[in-house]
C-alpha cells in the first residue's frame, strides 16, 4: 500500500519535471530572436502544458466520459468566438 | 450515494468552463490589440521582468503538484499527508503573490499603471498592453486569493476528519479549481512576459 502511494506520488512529480523542463524551453527559445513564429512556439509550449495538467493533474485522463466530451464542447465554444472575430478583424 | 461525488465534479467543471469563458474573453482582447499594435506590444513587454515572471511559473506549477499530493494523499487514506501538502500548497500561494506585489510595486513606482500620466504619455499600443497586463493578472490575482481561502478552509476540514477517504470530493474540486487557476497562468506567462518581435 504504501509502495502503491510512492507510486503514485513519483507519477507526478514526474509530470511536474516534465512541466518545468517546458517552463524552461520556453525562456530559452524567447531569448532565440526567432520573429514572428516566437508567439505560436510559445502558445504551443503553453498548450502541452495546459494538456499535462489538464490530463495529469486535473485527472480528465480518467474522467466519465460526459465530463470529457464537456470539456471538448467548452474548447470549441472558445475556439469558434475567437476563431470569428479574428474572421472579422483580420479581413475587415 | 456513490454517483454523488461525480454529479459535483461535473458541476465543477461547468463552473470552471465559466471561468475559461472569463478568461477567454480577455485573452481575446490581448490578441486582438497585440495584432493591431505588435511592435507596441513587444516594447512594453521588456518591461516586465522575465526573472520574476519565471519565478511565479515555476511556484504555480509546484503548488498544483502539491494540490494534486493531497488528492493523492487522502485517496490513500492518508490524512496527515493531505494536511501537509495543502499547508505547502497555501505558502506557494502566499510566494506568489509576494512576487506579484513586488512587481505591481515596482511598475507602480515608475509611474506605470492605469491611468497615471506617465503611462497616458505613452503610444496607445503600450497603454493598452499594461491595461490589459494589470487587469488580466489582477484578476488572476484575486483567484489565487480565492483559491487559498478555499483550500485553508478544506485543510481545516481534512484536519479535523470531516473531510477523509471515504468522501472528499470537497478537496478533489478545490484541487480542480487551482488547477484551472495555475493553467490559466501557463497562458498569461508567455503572452505579457516573453512577448518577442
Amino acid at each position: 500500500m504504501t509502495d502503491n502511494l510512492n507510486k503514485s506520488y513519483m507519477s507526478y512529480v514526474f509530470i511536474w519535471i516534465i512541466l518545468l523542463c517546458l517552463t524552461a524551453l520556453t525562456v530559452f527559445c524567447s531569448t532565440l530572436q526567432l520573429g514572428h513564429p516566437a508567439i505560436w512556439i510559445a502558445l504551443t509550449i503553453a498548450t502541452i502544458k495546459g494538456s499535462l495538467v489538464l490530463l495529469f493533474f486535473m485527472h480528465l485522463k480518467d474522467e466519465q466520459s460526459f465530463i470529457k466530451y464537456a470539456f471538448l464542447v467548452a474548447l470549441i465554444v472558445l475556439a469558434i468566438f475567437i476563431g470569428l472575430t479574428f474572421f472579422d478583424v483580420l479581413y475587415r | 450515494m456513490q454517483n454523488d461525488s461525480v454529479g459535483s465534479r461535473l458541476g465543477m467543471w461547468l463552473f470552471l468552463f465559466t471561468e475559461l469563458m472569463l478568461f477567454g474573453g480577455l485573452f481575446l482582447l490581448y490578441a486582438v490589440y497585440s495584432n493591431r499594435y505588435p511592435a507596441e506590444f513587444s516594447r512594453a513587454s521588456k518591461e516586465l521582468s522575465t526573472i520574476m515572471g519565471s519565478l511565479n511559473t515555476v511556484v504555480l506549477l509546484t503548488s498544483s503538484l502539491f494540490v494534486v499530493l493531497a488528492v493523492a494523499g487522502i485517496r490513500n487514506n492518508k490524512p496527515r499527508h493531505t494536511v501537509a501538502f495543502l499547508l505547502a500548497t497555501i505558502a506557494c500561494a502566499g510566494i506568489f503573490l509576494g512576487v506579484k506585489s513586488v512587481e505591481w510595486s515596482e511598475k507602480y513606482h515608475h509611474g506605470l499603471f492605469p491611468n497615471t500620466p506617465t503611462l497616458l504619455a505613452k503610444p496607445k499600443g503600450e497603454i493598452v498592453f499594461f491595461n490589459l497586463y494589470f487587469t488580466i493578472t489582477g484578476l488572476h490575482a484575486i483567484h489565487i486569493i480565492i483559491g487559498a481561502i478555499v483550500l485553508g478552509i478544506i485543510t481545516w476540514s481534512v484536519y479535523s476528519g470531516k473531510t477523509s477517504s471515504n468522501d472528499y470530493v470537497s478537496l478533489e474540486n478545490s484541487g480542480l479549481y487551482w488547477h484551472l487557476v495555475d493553467l490559466i497562468w501557463i497562458y498569461i506567462f508567455p503572452l505579457f512576459y516573453l512577448v518577442v518581435p
